[in-house]
């Protein structure tokens, strides 16, 4: 936890996304803290991914801010390319089915992730194909970053072989690791438990909270595994049908009504369609208004 | 099905044979002659009892390798190779049949032979990749090895006995198609961008070195920069538009601009000359110093003077052999070494998961660019060779095909390997220019040969690849213990 004054990072105002007619996020607003887990949880469909895809400029918002403070300044990230947003403003993230190059070997994974620092070192190739002092000293301490992940997500030893040949969970941590290698100042993880045993999930909330207590920045966390949501996280968001229906510190989240409701899917019975819900022969007594 | 498995095979190979003859019978047993203005029929039946007989024998010896008679095939099949190597056929096309065929079912028979041994032993250690893969890995590992054999044999290879007319063209014209496959294997093997529309580079090359050349009044040396600029500049050019486009509809748009680049060459007679070309193309000469003729301008020297030699048109034939090794190896060393870069590295990646590069801050769009404007710079450049070699280009030359047949060394050859274009094109381009003799059965042969390889070999020859950087020596995991657990 931290102590003392929080700091806000991001701040999320009236973000709407629209798919047509369908309004995957509905003028959601909340806002993540600096060196905070801040989990993003919700039933399926609930908008999370296109929230995350907003932040990361993957989808442009029909409506809203999302301002991100780094370095006393402040980038509108609704306004920036997606590439740029992982660049300047400093989002990483990771995606709900992995995207790893899974052709590339593990090392090379997270070598890729460090391109910008090395390629302007290697001024657009000319000093690298000389193999000039200059970028080979900034090649050396791009390999010993990938290094020091490697040893922490204890895949050294795995380090040549493709990506796409580890198990489920080790690729998990690897593109966690590799998120982790643009430097940024909030990661983004979608659903990262997901798939993993109980002793897997449990060694990735360790890393999580390492990662929050040891570089210092913001984690936004999307994820369905409650027992790691409440494990960790500082601060909870809870989404249904795109809009947030709840916010606030894990316990409090977790005994609030409107969750469980979301959740429980009381009122499932109101949602079915009426000619379904009559060949099913519960309540559609009510017609129309 | 009931029955030995002779009368099994048998039954089945008479099945096939039935076929062959049904399909054998109007393609190759008539012919129209036409004689005296007349077309009459001759028939061939000499050739179609022979293919019957071949696809009979040819599926029987595959029915009982199948059934577990490899042993008994095996030997069969290699006395056919032998026999067929030596006796006399009615065609041409019979003795690769029965040859090829042959050497299919011995291989087919090896192959039983060595699973049924693996497979008898239980306690043998399983599966691991095939054994073709496990050629093609240490193969590509050992390319520095087989890297400096073979370019030693490239540079010997005109001081060699046999080295006449000939074999210097065919050999010309292998590099020739190495240097585009390694230029097209940035986009394609590398960026993963399907460009279908490489020849147009190659034209702009020959194209812009022609009219530089013959309008300027330039030499070989400095047209030949200037020919490479172009390409890069229509690299970027026609780049910049198609870049956004993903997956088929860049490989269509990528065909429509080859196209286009033709039909402006076509059209535009008062630059181009149209379809009847340019033609008188100075050749290359000695770095400015000497050129090879036998009688030079007044006040110039020639070649063979220079050195006291005989005049020799071999001469010039050698010099365009080695002019045009040296560009390809510069073009192979560029691309080794831009694979180790941020930027090769960037290639990969896009070509393995382009959202995932955006999300790592990498601008897609300057890193598909960049692979774009110099593999076009690679390819004007071969395009200026192609024009001084030959001294008279046409749009003919820059058709569709020339881009199929590129695209077909890079894929055949195993996405992004180097060393597998130059396989790839040996397979491509020097076994049809054996196999002239084949005359019109040559492409049927070369198609055949394409399916054979995407059978056996889906992601091409040589489709290992090995990581830029390495943190362990390669040739397996490091001593640590093997199994990962304790080290918690
Ligand atoms: N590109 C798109 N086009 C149209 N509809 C979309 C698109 N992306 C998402 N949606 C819709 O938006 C809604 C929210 O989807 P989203 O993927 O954000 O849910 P989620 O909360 O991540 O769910 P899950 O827990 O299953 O991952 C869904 O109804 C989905 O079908
Ligand atoms: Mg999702």
């Amino acid at each position: 936890m931290s102590g003392g004054a929080r700091t806000p990072l991001l701040t999320v105002e009236h973000l709407s996304m629209r798919f047509g007619g369908l309004v995957a996020v509905d003028d959601v607003g909340f806002t993540a803290y600096d060196r905070e887990i801040t989990a993003v949880i919700g039933p399926n469909g609930a908008g999370k991914t296109t929230l995350f895809n907003c932040l990361t400029g993957f989808y442009k918002p029909t409506a809203g801010r999302l301002a991100l403070a780094r370095g006393g300044g402040t980038f509108l990230l609704e306004r920036m390319p997606a590439h740029l947003i992982a660049r300047r403003a400093g989002v990483a993230r990771t995606f709900q089915n992995i995207r790893l190059f899974a052709g590339m070997s593990v090392l090379e994974n997270l070598i890729v992730a460090q391109h910008n620092r090395l390629q302007a070192a290697s001024g657009w190739s000319i000093k690298g194909m000389f193999g000039l002092p200059s970028y080979r000293a900034a090649e050396r301490e791009a390999l010993e970053k990938a290094k020091a992940w490697l040893e922490r997500i204890r895949l050294t030893r795995r380090a040549d072989e493709p990506a796409g040949d580890l198990p489920y969970g080790d690729q998990r941590r690897l593109e966690i690791a590799r998120a982790m290698c643009t430097d940024p100042v909030l990661l983004c993880l979608d659903e990262p438990a997901a798939g993993l045993n109980p002793r897997e999930s449990s060694e990735l909330a360790e890393l999580l909270q390492d990662i929050r207590d040891s570089a210092r920045i913001g984690v936004l966390l999307i994820e369905h595994d409650m027992s790691v949501v409440m494990r960790i996280s500082d601060h909870v968001v809870v989404l249904d049908y795109g809009r947030k229906i709840a916010d606030g510190p894990p316990d409090a989240v977790r005994d609030d009504p409107a969750v469980i409701k979301a959740y429980l899917g009381e009122d499932d019975e109101d949602e079915l369609p009426p000619e379904v819900a009559a060949d099913l022969g519960v309540g559609t007594a009510e017609g129309r208004p | 099905m009931a029955g030995s498995p002779y009368a099994r095979g048998a039954r089945d190979a008479a099945f096939a044979a039935f076929v062959a003859f049904v399909i054998a019978l109007p393609m190759v047993g008539m012919r129209t002659v036409d004689r005296n203005l007349r077309l009459t029929l001759d028939f061939r039946l000499v050739e179609v009892a022979s293919i019957v007989v071949l696809v009979f024998a040819g599926r029987f010896a595959m029915r009982l390798v199948g059934e577990g008679l490899a042993r008994l095939v095996l030997p069969a099949a290699i006395a056919v190779v032998v026999g067929g190597w030596f006796a006399d056929f009615a065609t041409q096309t019979l003795k690769v049949v029965a040859v090829g065929g042959g050497l299919v079912v011995a291989a087919t028979a090896i192959l039983a032979i060595v699973k049924g041994a693996r497979s008898a032993r239980p306690v043998a250690p399983s599966a691991g990749p095939g054994l073709a893969a496990r050629f093609a890995a240490g193969f590509q590992r050992s390319t520095v090895l087989v890297g400096i054999v073979g370019v030693a044999f490239a540079f010997a290879l005109p001081l060699l006995p046999f080295a006449d007319r000939r074999v210097l063209d065919v050999a010309t014209t292998l590099l020739t198609y190495i240097m585009l496959g390694w230029g097209l294997n940035i986009v394609v093997g590398l960026a993963g961008l399907l460009d279908l529309g490489y020849v147009a580079f190659y034209a702009v090359g020959a194209y812009a070195f022609a009219l530089l050349a013959m309008s300027l009044g330039l030499g070989f040396w400095e047209a030949l920069p200037l020919a490479a600029v172009a390409g890069a500049v229509s690299g970027i050019l026609l780049g910049f538009p198609v870049l956004r486009l993903r997956g088929d509809y860049f490989a269509i748009v990528t065909l429509g601009f080859g196209e286009i680049i033709r039909v402006i060459l076509l059209t535009w007679v008062p630059v181009t000359g149209g379809p009847s070309g340019i033609g008188n193309i100075p050749r290359p000469d000695f770095f400015g110093m000497a050129e090879f003729v036998r009688r030079p301008v007044e006040g110039q020297v020639a070649f063979h003077q220079m050195f006291g030699l005989e005049f020799d048109v071999l001469h010039r034939l050698i010099f365009l052999y080695y002019l045009i090794l040296v560009l390809a190896l510069v073009v192979n060393v560029v691309t080794l070494r831009l694979r180790k870069l941020p930027l090769g590295r960037a290639w990969e990646a896009l070509r393995e998961d382009d959202i995932a590069c955006t999300s790592l801050g990498i601008d897609r769009t300057n890193v598909k660019l960049a692979a774009f404007a110099i593999a076009a710079t690679f390819g004007a450049i071969a395009g200026s060779f192609f024009a001084t070699r030959q001294g008279f280009i046409s749009p003919e030359s820059f058709s569709f095909i020339e881009s199929a047949i590129i695209l077909a060394i890079v894929v055949l050859g195993g996405m992004g390997s180097q060393t597998g274009v130059v396989v790839a094109t040996l397979v491509v381009i020097g076994l049809p220019e054996v196999f002239r003799d084949l005359a019109e059965y040559r492409m049927i042969a070369f198609g055949l040969g394409m399916v054979l390889i995407m059978l056996w070999r889906p992601s091409g020859l040589l489709a290992h690849r090995e990581p830029t950087v390495r943190l362990h020596p390669a040739g397996g995991p490091p001593a640590e213990t093997p199994a990962a657990g304790t080290a918690r």
